[in-house]
């Protein structure tokens, strides 16, 4: 079987304005430890637009996990503060009250994790857990949340849902699991859902089953989603922009092809490089040299710049993200100049372009 | 069945079988349930299965950390459960294993150098002062400033480790190395970096590795042959081009289908291979073809005999009653 011609993507997918589902303006993480305050994330701006499908890359430690949770206001308790703002259809979930937020989260921004066995509660049927989000968000009897706990779960692909609908956790596989978060977290009809890294406990046969399901749920029923992962080729079989980030700051946003195509960071392309898929078989694999800068040890302007072959002097300056046309941002002062190989620059001669060429 | 160890085979398993009994006593699971191949000195051989397939059981069993309940595995021809106990430990020196993750793998009380001595102490090699000697030519042969030594685990970044683990893996200088998804754990600008670092050892080494993992690109990137396997069993064995631009079995045209790629939408094609449901339970597997429950082609066959194992091409087999030979193309 095959998919559906994935939606025609491209420089057209620019969002922002007053169109805009959820901005985010200015947002910085700060935590409390006892070697001082640490700067999680800072200055982080994007928009996501009402049924836009969003993915947020990058490696682990760079504040993407951290981003999606802060935007829930789900927390740790060493928070030391939360800086700038995110709208939310009219809401700043930064600065609204505890009450405003119980509201929205779960109803109007639903949130799914990497590993549904902890998610879900093993003494509860899955059944029970999926209509009691319905059940605190609305005044639905007992028959009408189980009836729509059904539906929901035949939306999600889960055969015979009378006979699921009472089983425990530990009776469903893996994939079965993630299908009915996924179901527990769509069932108020949330306008964005935030997934982060959802396949990446499950095997890659179960993970194109899932990344399907959520591609259609968020095409059919017009719900943004804001994917978080590390892995490159989940967001571009999903996902309509890509938003890079790195040691706490956004550093690419662009939409999946463009970024893709021709990356505009040298973190982006470096990445690119980097996947076994875009290398000739058996040859040396290209590697970002050196390793992220510590969190209690940032440095000044660019944070790449120690690990970029094309830095600088200026690199040392504070850097911006600035507009590149169409809808892209980059945060690298010598984007104009640099002419950066992305995935196809790469692919021509490595094995993946004989998959893709094979019928 | 494969044919009599070859000469240039530094493993042999034949008939390989392990089984585990579940906790009620009341049946066994076969982990591994039937599976013969040789492993050639100095190649990589890669095996690729999703969770649950057997893949680890095999690595674990290859070096013996478990015992097979059925068939042989023989190290350089010579079976290594008939030796006595001194020079079975004595040999199991040249058969080492590499977990996914060094955080398990490395006592965070002992220090990178005292880690990387610990196997060169328990095998009483060589004054104190030759050991010191080969662990620091360890370190610097993958990479690590000897400074690092003084160290402990968690002051070092997960590349690193993984690096402290390869070391400490080569101080008894082994034959074969088990690599059980090793990079998995890995960011991946650093997996890369470590990848290399493999191929660099081999070629200066002259080591063979198994590489067991889940993950089609850095197997394929890696290995020389590859094995995929399905619920206790291979499914398809053949050169790394062949089974991943010609796959033969269904589960392999699936699973590589399945992949996702980090390419344009122009570029990603069309030819995905959703399968259906997930892998059975090994408690009870399906009858005749394990994979015919989940396979578009499957017929009533299917369910009656289980497929042979056959070299349907030069050094290219596979377990299906219908994969038939692709017709060639000059390029």
């Amino acid at each position: 079987m095959a998919t559906a011609q994935p939606a025609q993507r491209g420089s057209e997918a620019v969002a922002g304005g007053p169109q805009a589902l959820m901005s985010v303006r200015g947002l910085g993480i700060r935590f409390k430890t006892s070697l001082g305050v640490w700067q999680a994330t800072r200055k982080i701006d994007f928009d996501i637009a009402p049924g836009e499908r969003v993915g947020i890359v990058g490696e682990s430690g760079c504040g993407k996990t951290i981003t999606g949770l802060s935007i829930l206001r789900l927390l740790p308790n060493n928070l030391a503060g939360l800086d700038g703002s995110i709208h939310f259809d009219g809401t700043d979930l930064a600065s609204c009250s505890t009450r405003e937020m119980r509201a929205i989260r779960g109803r109007r921004i639903a949130m799914i994790f990497q590993e549904p066995m902890s998610a879900l509660d093993p003494v509860f049927t899955v059944g029970h857990q999926i209509a009691e989000t319905l059940r605190v968000h609305t005044n639905v009897t007992r028959e009408e949340a189980r009836e729509r706990t059904l539906e929901m779960l035949r939306r999600v692909g889960i055969a015979s849902p009378e006979r699921r609908i009472d089983d425990y956790p530990h009776q469903l596989s893996g994939g079965m699991r993630q299908r009915v978060m996924i179901a527990a977290s769509l069932i108020c009809g949330p306008q964005l859902l935030i997934a982060d890294e959802p396949t990446t406990a499950l095997d890659v046969t179960v993970q194109a089953q899932i990344l399907e399901l959520l591609r259609d749920l968020s095409e059919t029923s017009n719900t943004a989603l804001m994917l978080i992962t590390h892995d490159l080729g989940v967001v571009a079989e999903t996902c309509t922009r890509m938003i890079t980030m790195y040691a706490g700051e956004v550093i690419e946003d662009a939409a999946v092809d463009d970024a893709l195509v021709r990356p505009l960071h040298p973190y982006t392309s470096g990445l690119l490089r980097s996947l076994p898929h875009l290398s000739p078989r058996h040859g040396k694999l290209p590697s970002i040299p050196g390793r992220v800068p510590s969190i209690m040890d940032m440095p000044n302007g660019c944070r790449f710049k120690a690990r970029c072959a094309h830095a600088v002097a200026g690199c040392e300056k504070e850097q911006a993200l600035l507009d590149a046309g169409n809808g892209r941002k980059v945060r690298c002062w010598r984007f104009r100049e640099l002419e950066l190989p992305g995935a196809l620059q790469h692919a021509a001669t490595s094995p993946i372009a004989a998959m893709v060429a094979s019928p | 069945m494969t044919p009599q160890t070859a000469d240039n085979a530094i493993v042999s398993v034949r008939d390989l079988q392990v089984g585990f009994q579940t906790t009620d006593r009341r049946a066994v699971v076969k982990a591994v349930d039937g599976v013969s191949f040789d492993v050639r000195r100095g190649e990589t051989f890669g095996i690729i299965g999703e969770s649950g397939s057997g893949k680890t059981t095999i690595g674990r069993a290859l070096v013996f950390l478990l015992k097979p309940s059925g068939g042989a595995i023989l190290h350089n021809g010579v079976d290594p459960l008939a030796m006595p106990r001194q020079q079975f430990q004595n040999h199991r020196r040249d058969y080492q294993i590499i977990f996914q993750d060094p955080n398990a793998a490395l006592n965070p009380r002992m220090t990178i150098l005292s880690s990387v001595l610990e196997p060169l102490e328990l095998a009483r090699a060589g004054s104190k002062a030759e050991r010191l000697q080969r662990a620091h030519e360890a370190m610097d042969r993958v990479g690590l400033p000897l400074d690092l030594g003084e160290r402990y685990p968690h002051q070092l970044s997960g590349g690193q480790k993984q690096r402290v683990v390869i070391a400490r893996a080569l101080t008894l200088r082994p034959k074969m190395i088990v690599c059980d998804e090793v990079v998995a754990a890995l960011d991946m600008s650093i997996r890369g970096d470590v990848l290399n670092l493999f191929a660099e050892l081999q070629r200066d080494l002259g080591l063979t590795y198994v590489f067991i993992t889940h993950d089609l690109a850095v197997v394929s990137h890696i290995s020389e042959r590859i094995a995929v396997m399905y619920l206790g069993r291979f499914v398809e064995l053949g050169p790394t081009e062949k089974v991943s631009e010609h796959p033969l079995h269904p589960y392999t045209r699936a699973l590589l289908s399945a992949e996702p790629r980090p390419l344009p939408s122009t570029m990603r094609g069309n030819n995905r291979i959703v399968l259906q449901g997930e892998i059975p339970s090994p408690i009870d597997p399906p009858s005749g073809c394990r994979f015919r429950t989940r396979c578009q082609y499957a017929q009533a066959v299917c369910a009656e005999k289980t497929p042979d194992w056959r070299e349907l091409m030069p050094d290219h087999w596979v377990a299906c009653h219908f994969a038939h030979r692709p017709n060639f193309s000059p390029n």
